[in-house]
């Protein structure tokens, strides 16, 4: 009943425009907005915010840059992993590098860093396609990770080959290192990912998100209609590592705080990141975060169910884990390829009619 | 000649076997996009699925036991008898098949007409659910496979090329495993080669592989055809499986080929059969003379792991379609 958008005028272009056209939209995303800044911080507790809240907004970033490189610009990539791990290497030598440096101002470089390694990486895009790009990303994820691995000075030739976050404040709060508090953590995380999704947001439906989707939709006739495709492939390449590159160095300062590259960052985490896009849906911004929000409940709900509610072992938990995120991966694209995002779609549209159907 | 010309004429020799096995694994891909257009990404997983169901089989091991002892709380593990390798190989391509059923039934019947990509990740998708399910089926703990291929090295193919160096050559050391593993491609290709050539089902496969439509009008049975090359890849799969099984045992890295796999069909063409064998020999021994020659001692090692990659990325920039790939001609 609440949910219809008569008697809402749109009398300016501006209006006509806007991101929730219904004024319920507008009023939950706000009061969302508002209890996650200012209510979740005072209730959080270590649990929510390691096992859920954190690993969660850190992978809606990936998520959304890896839907702007897959679902608005049909560039399949399985380099995600390699990506991430530039942008935790970047930011790990930035912070013990230049220490006096704003951590935040780290990171966002870190993810400029990574929007060039993703440029460089996305050279090939521009003859080859489909699969073979796919591929060609491979290239990207296995050959950083040896790098990380292999070269001393990237890891400050420590003696395990581990990296370490070192202590670093924002407004005099610790945000990085052993003494941090939850709430903290889920602070920074949750800046970046609003101001992310904002960006993501008004880039996708400008000049430029219109310019991805028309090599996404038929290359050949993007071009021929006058988008420039090494423009708009190398631009959808460059912010969606930058995102990439962010959330890679949010999750191992903030979340993991110590990290080895083959482990953090390897191939299961394209993976990972590739099925949050799948799952939410290709080319929608809602749908990164229902698809990151899925895949990080799921586990977590599975172990709680069937170890701690069933008492099976651990490891038959996580073989079963597989068998349910797989098959919820091939159901799901054969009952709904768009995702949660369409599920999300069809339920509103059902409720601007409902209870009248017609 | 120098024994250091020798040792690179072993590394090459090696390369040459280690591109057979890749060859293996990319002919799977290789058939069943040829007939269906999808990619598969489980070729890998199929193998070591394929591996585990022989090893399990063989030892008579109870399907999910870990799974019914949590569940009801027995100690099951064996049935206790042993099954013959040959045996148990044939039971094996009988699981493969109805697994190329399943898949067909519940999977691909219903992302007809899908985009390739969607396909793929489906694939992806299947990928996870085989490699749980497959350690549902039978443990995750490493295994060991004995189908009774001789193993370590050739003494014969060592003893009659020492005389070729001087006093501190000793012949060339190749594994016996991987000359049978040569044999084997060989006589698998071969053989695949004359099914579809003169075949009425080979001729049928070859027809869906050109034109789905037209081999729907002229009465082909697509769900047949995709059944047939599901099992066909499915036999190639425990084929790969257990060369790979043998090698170096049956665990969760057997998966990991089909990764590896990738390349070799970049370089070979995904539709082409010889493309598959030739791309996985460049593979083999580009990265083990690569590793020789410049990585070991240039770059610290382990260059292995994205060599591949790597040239495949630069081959394709210059020749998107690989070797031996059909020309992309592309419409608006």
């Amino acid at each position: 009943m609440l949910y219809r958008e008569a008697g809402d005028y749109k009398t300016t272009y501006a209006k006509d425009n806007q991101t929730f056209p219904i004024k319920f939209d507008r009023v939950a995303y706000y009061v969302l907005l508002l209890v996650a800044f200012c209510v979740v911080p005072f209730f959080i507790n270590d649990y929510w915010a390691n096992a859920v809240l954190v690993p969660f907004l850190i992978y809606v970033i990936a998520t959304l840059g890896l839907n702007i490189l897959i679902g608005y610009c049909g560039q399949l990539s399985l380099g995600t992993g390699g990506f991430m791990a530039v942008g935790a290497f970047a930011s790990y030598k930035l912070m013990t590098a230049f220490p006096e440096v704003s951590i935040i101002i780290h990171i966002l470089i870190a993810g400029g860093i990574t929007a060039l390694v993703g440029m460089l990486f996305g050279l090939p895009s521009l003859r080859i396609k489909g699969f073979y790009l796919a591929v060609a990303t491979l290239a990207a994820q296995f050959f950083l990770v040896w790098l990380f691995n292999r070269v001393p000075w990237f890891y400050n030739y420590s003696a395990s080959g581990q990296i370490s976050a070192p202590e670093r404040t924002v407004l005099g709060v610790n945000v990085t290192g052993p003494n941090v508090d939850a709430w903290a953590q889920y602070m920074v995380c949750l800046v970046f990912v609003v101001v992310c999704a904002w960006l993501a947001r008004n880039l996708t439906r400008g000049n430029l998100g219109r310019s991805w989707m028309a090599i996404r939709d038929m290359d050949i006739a993007a071009e021929i209609i006058g988008v420039n495709p090494l423009k708009a492939k190398l631009t959808a390449f460059a912010v969606s590592s930058f995102f990439i590159g962010i959330a890679g160095a949010l999750l191992f300062t903030v979340y993991l705080g110590a990290a080895e590259v083959g482990e953090a960052f390897g191939i299961s985490k394209s993976f990972l990141v590739l099925f949050m896009v799948i799952i939410g849906g290709l080319g929608s911004i809602f749908g990164s975060f229902a698809g990151a929000a899925f895949m990080v409940l799921v586990p977590v709900f599975l172990k709680n169910f069937l170890v701690g509610g069933m008492g099976w072992p651990t490891d038959v938990a996580a073989h079963f884990q597989f068998v349910i995120v797989g098959g919820l991966i091939v159901a799901f694209l054969i009952l709904e390829p768009h995702g949660l995002a369409a599920l999300w779609r069809v339920t509103k549209e059902k409720l601007r009619l409902w209870p009248f159907p017609h | 000649m120098s024994a250091g010309f020798y040792y690179g004429v072993e590394v090459f020799l090696n390369g040459l076997m280690a591109g057979v096995m890749y060859s293996l694994v990319a002919l799977g891909f290789v058939l069943i996009f040829k007939a269906s257009g999808i990619f598969n990404y489980a070729q890998g997983v199929m193998a070591l699925f394929a591996a585990m169901t022989l090893v399990g089989i063989q030892n008579g091991q109870v399907p999910f036991a870990h799974l019914i002892n949590a569940v009801f709380g027995l100690h099951v593990t064996h049935f206790g008898w042993h099954v013959p390798a040959l045996l148990a190989i044939l039971l094996s391509v009988g699981v493969m098949i109805v697994f190329a059923f399943i898949v067909e039934r519940y999977v691909l019947k219903h992302l007809v007409n899908q985009e390739p990509i969607i396909l793929f990740m489906a694939t992806i998708g299947l990928a996870y659910f085989m490699e749980g399910f497959g350690d549902l089926m039978w443990g995750s703990e490493i295994k060991t496979l004995n189908v009774g291929i001789p193993q370590g090295g050739n003494t014969w193919v060592e003893e009659s090329t020492a005389f070729l160096g001087g006093d501190d050559f000793y012949g060339f050391y190749l594994d016996s495993l991987d000359i049978v593993a040569s044999i084997v491609a060989i006589v698998l290709v071969a053989s695949l080669v004359l099914f579809s050539q003169y075949t009425k089902t080979g001729r049928a496969l070859r027809a869906v592989a050109d034109d789905h439509q037209a081999a729907l009008s002229v009465g082909i049975s697509l769900r047949t055809i995709w059944v047939i090359v599901w099992s066909i890849a499915g036999f190639v799969a425990l084929v790969a499986g257990i060369m790979w099984g043998s090698k170096s045992g049956v665990q969760f890295s057997l998966s990991l080929i089909a990764l590896k796999a990738l390349p070799v069909l970049m370089l070979g063409g995904f539709t082409s059969i010889p493309g598959a064998i030739v791309g996985g020999l460049i593979i083999g021994v580009g990265e083990k003379m690569f590793e020789f020659l410049i990585g070991a001692p240039f770059l610290g090692g382990a260059t292995e792991n994205w060599f591949a990659y790597v040239l495949a990325l630069l081959f394709l920039v210059f020749r998107p379609q690989g070797l031996f790939g059909e020309k992309i001609i592309e419409r608006v």
